[in-house]
């Protein structure tokens, strides 16, 4: 029986705390009597048979739809749409369970005569997937037997040619998505919800969306108010995504969603990752022998050697539901599931949130954590990883423990570099970067050109991540990084501390003394429930 | 430092953790550690692939070598395997059981596809007493632990469950080592996991260990032994495992019979129901060793003149 997660008060005989710190590790002691830790639950038993729950849920949809075998028929358009590169975090080991629901939905296509399907990537204005990618999310079997005939890709949100006007919301938001989807006859959309803001109308309303229909939910102002974007019902993103969801519905596109949920089960219960999910008073020698080997290691490799071994770290999740059907049905069920695994009571907030940054986020996957990406992952991520009210107070510090290397992706990020040397030089206040900026680069032919043809994220992506962190950057009194580079924590607008006594030192000027600290040990995935 | 004795620890400065063991919050839990010794002991490890290797070059380096010196086995009857072979499916092994050169000697008589595949049914509270001879007993003969004073599901689930993975089985009926050279009756543990798992049962019967090194002894002494292996046997359907299971103890004691006479007379006496029993004669204790008829010459030679006082 797993055990949940909870909330532990540091007391003198509390050993050193696990901090990620980018593609490192650190052991940091907290101090006793007024900080607390909040632990990720453990792995929530996988269902024993995968495929056999998939089928039931293709079978017994919820919500106001008929089983997929019913809605198939011959000589349908079908299009099987499924999330990007961006999910889950790490990379799930082979086989992919976005592979396992595809080839059930084929299986129930191919027995129905279907023949005209096409299989999308729906990846709104992030990188295009590399051919490896999407075999590893799809499997062998169906990339083989699509992508060679171009009936698998990825979805090009800068193609006019292939992007339907579908009409807007009554609060004026336009939703144009891919048009091959808009055109058929049914959408199967092929979900993972590693946390509970994916999913839902989201899933197709910004996954196969364009610029023009992104920029109504992607924005300052929207990010503020969505409180957080955990929570479906405080988060005016969701709200946003909902409304083009029933503007899609009333235009006729027909989605069949499949939510599937993972446990916890991020770094495995054996082998050399399997000390960082586990509580550190329970290490055993073997353990402690696994970390300092791995952190010894790790402190003298280069840095692209590290990167090498993270990335190349691929996630045993075992799936614990999987749902299907009508979208906001499914999506009730699916949230319940990441919560029965994620979310932890916590009474009240904290003047001082402490988290230690892993090395990746939904944008770096075998790529750089550039500083806007650190940026986005603590405050726009982790920050946000909360239900009710933030963990943290307002005016409140969030301490960041990153490396935060002025170091950019070349291929996958080439506007983060202009945004970083050029915007961020220029103001950190997301309103006025949204002002003067936003437009010039969204618009860049450059940008759209490589977006396009290479690997690289829209132009308008460092902005939007940006916006990500705004509602944390506004909320928070100061953000100090520990251990980041300094030229380029303070291009980000935040303080560089050298370790986390000296962050908490600096934090004090700020919450004054015997402040209340909160540390996020993040991940595996936890979510606070403020009460 | 765990393991300094805290005379010698109390002086030496305290390593910071993660060099040291953590110390643990108050109000925390902790969680029970896995058992280290006895029936409940996780056997796991010790199927894993380097075990498995480890476990294969001990048993041709060492046991072999050792087998051949001691025991110097002749094995009959692994013709009779043969329809087996090809589809290398799990079978369990029963064999009667004299002495702890039984297990050595299967471990080095078992053909392939077997052999390296195979596990064995141990006694919890002898084998996997402590830490150590439960990490040893798993690592050099894949032993799992086997609760012979009480019928235990977890025991069987955990044979079943690795029979079902494709693994053999060698078990010893009998439960233990004779203790005064006659077999014992055979209780219904591999008959129970042949019906639950369907795989066969192949009878083996081993003479002359009890020679070797028989229960009570000390040193070993070499001498020969002899491995009969028997035809494999299949649940009838609608058997239960009590008469299966005096279905292998025949097939055993007409191996006996055949190892003593010859095919033809054990064959002969197997279908007429008249082999000899494992058990022997009910009878005295003096008359059943003197029914033996092959007194140990070394113990006599050995035996002390006086009592040791």
């Amino acid at each position: 029986m797993p055990r949940p997660g909870f909330v532990l008060e540091v007391d003198r005989s509390t050993p050193p705390i696990l901090f990620h710190h980018g593609e490192s590790l650190r052991l940091e002691k907290l101090p006793a009597g007024r900080t607390r830790v909040l632990y990720p639950g453990e792995p929530l038993e996988a269902l024993d048979d995968p495929e056999g729950a998939i089928r039931h849920a293709l079978d017994h949809p919820l919500g106001d739809s008929e089983p997929l075998h019913a809605l198939l028929q011959p000589g349908m358009k079908l299009t099987i749409c499924f999330d990007d590169i961006s999910l889950p975090l790490p990379p799930m080991r082979r086989p992919d369970i976005r592979q396992r629901v595809i080839e059930a939905v084929l299986d129930q296509a191919a027995a129905a005569g279907v023949d005209d399907v096409h299989i999308v990537a729906a990846l709104a204005l992030h990188r295009r997937m590399t051919e490896a990618e999407l075999r590893h999310a799809v499997g062998d079997r169906v990339y083989d037997a699509f992508a060679p005939h171009g009936l698998l890709y990825n979805h090009d949100a800068e193609d006019p040619d292939n992007l339907a006007f579908l009409g807007t919301t009554p609060h004026g938001e336009e939703v144009e998505i891919n048009k091959r989807a808009a055109e058929s006859d049914l959408v199967v959309y092929v979900n993972i919800n590693l946390v509970s803001m994916d999913g839902g109308h989201k899933s197709t309303a910004t996954g196969l969306a364009s610029y023009r229909s992104l920029r109504h939910h992607h924005n300052v102002s929207t990010m503020r108010r969505s409180t957080s974007f955990m929570d479906r019902h405080s988060s005016e993103l969701h709200s946003s995504n909902w409304r083009m969801g029933k503007v899609l519905r009333d235009a006729g596109v027909k989605i069949f969603q499949i939510e599937t949920t993972l446990n916890n089960d991020t770094f495995g219960t054996s082998g050399p990752m399997a000390v960082l999910q586990k509580r550190e008073w329970e290490w055993s020698a073997r353990d402690r022998a696994s970390f300092i080997a791995m952190k010894g290691g790790l402190d003298r490799l280069p840095a692209r050697a590290r990167r090498k071994i993270f990335h190349a770290w691929q996630a045993p999740y075992g799936l614990t539901s999987v749902q299907a059907g009508e979208v906001e049905a499914v999506h009730e069920a699916t949230t319940a599931n990441v919560f029965r695994q994620q979310l932890v009571e916590v009474e009240g907030q904290t003047d001082i949130l402490t988290m230690g940054l892993p090395y990746i986020c939904p944008y770096n996957v075998n790529s750089v954590m550039n500083p806007i990406l650190v940026m986005c992952l603590g405050l726009g991520y982790f920050f946000n990883m909360y239900r009710r009210r933030p963990l943290v107070r307002e005016g409140g510090v969030v301490i960041m423990s990153h490396p935060t290397p002025w170091e950019f992706h070349p291929v996958h990020h080439p506007s983060y570099i202009d945004f970083f040397e050029q915007a961020l030089a220029d103001t950190t206040a997301p309103p006025e970067i949204e002002a003067r900026y936003e437009k010039q680069f969204a618009e860049d032919e450059w940008y759209r050109h490589l977006y396009r043809t290479s690997y690289a994220y829209h132009g308008v992506h460092p902005f939007y991540m940006w916006y990500w962190g705004c509602h944390g950057l506004a909320h928070a009194g100061k953000v100090i990084v520990v251990g980041g580079e300094p030229r380029s924590v303070r291009r980000l607008g935040f303080t560089a501390a050298s370790t986390l006594q000296d962050a908490l030192a600096m934090a004090e000027d700020v919450v004054g003394r015997h402040a209340t600290i909160t540390h996020l040990h993040n991940p595996p995935l936890v979510m606070a429930d403020v009460t | 430092m765990a393991g300094l004795p805290s005379a010698v620890s109390r002086y030496l400065p305290r390593l910071p953790f993660p060099f040291s063991a953590p110390t643990v919050p108050r109000g925390v839990e902790l969680p029970p550690r896995k058992p280290r010794s006895g029936a409940d002991y996780d056997t796991a490890w010790a199927r894993r692939y380097p075990a498995r290797l480890a476990r294969a070059a001990l048993v041709e380096t060492v046991g072999r070598p050792a087998v051949a010196a001691l025991a110097r086995p002749e094995v009959h009857g692994l013709d009779r395997l043969d329809p087996l072979v090809e589809a290398g499916d799990p079978v369990i092994f029963a064999a009667n059981h004299h002495s702890h050169v039984d297990t050595p000697v299967m471990l080095t008589a078992v053909p392939e596809p077997w052999r390296h595949r195979l596990f064995v049914g141990a006694a919890a509270d002898y084998f996997f007493r402590t830490a150590l001879t439960s990490a040893v007993s798993a690592l050099a003969i894949g032993a799992i632990p086997i609760e012979r004073s009480r019928v235990s599901r977890r025991s069987a689930d955990r044979a079943a469950a690795l029979i079902d993975d494709g693994w053999s089985m060698l078990i010893f009926p009998e439960g233990g080592r004779s203790p005064d050279g006659w077999g014992q009756p055979f209780r219904g543990g591999a008959a129970y996991l042949a019906l639950r798992c369907r795989v066969p049962v192949v009878p083996v019967h081993i003479d002359g260990t009890g020679k070797i090194l028989r229960k009570g002894r000390k040193l070993p002494s070499p001498a020969t032994a002899r491995v009969t292996f028997g035809h494999p046997l299949v649940p009838a359907d609608g058997t239960d495992s009590r008469r299966f299971g005096a279905v292998v103890e025949q097939a055993v004691a007409a191996l006996a019979d055949e190892a003593v006479t010859d095919w033809w007379q054990a064959r002969r006496r197997a279908h007429a129901g008249d082999s000899p029993a494992l058990t022997g004669p009910t009878a005295p204790a003096w008359r059943r060793a003197w029914a033996l008829g092959d007194p140990d010459r070394r113990r006599t030679r050995q035996r002390r003149r006086w009592p040791e006082v």
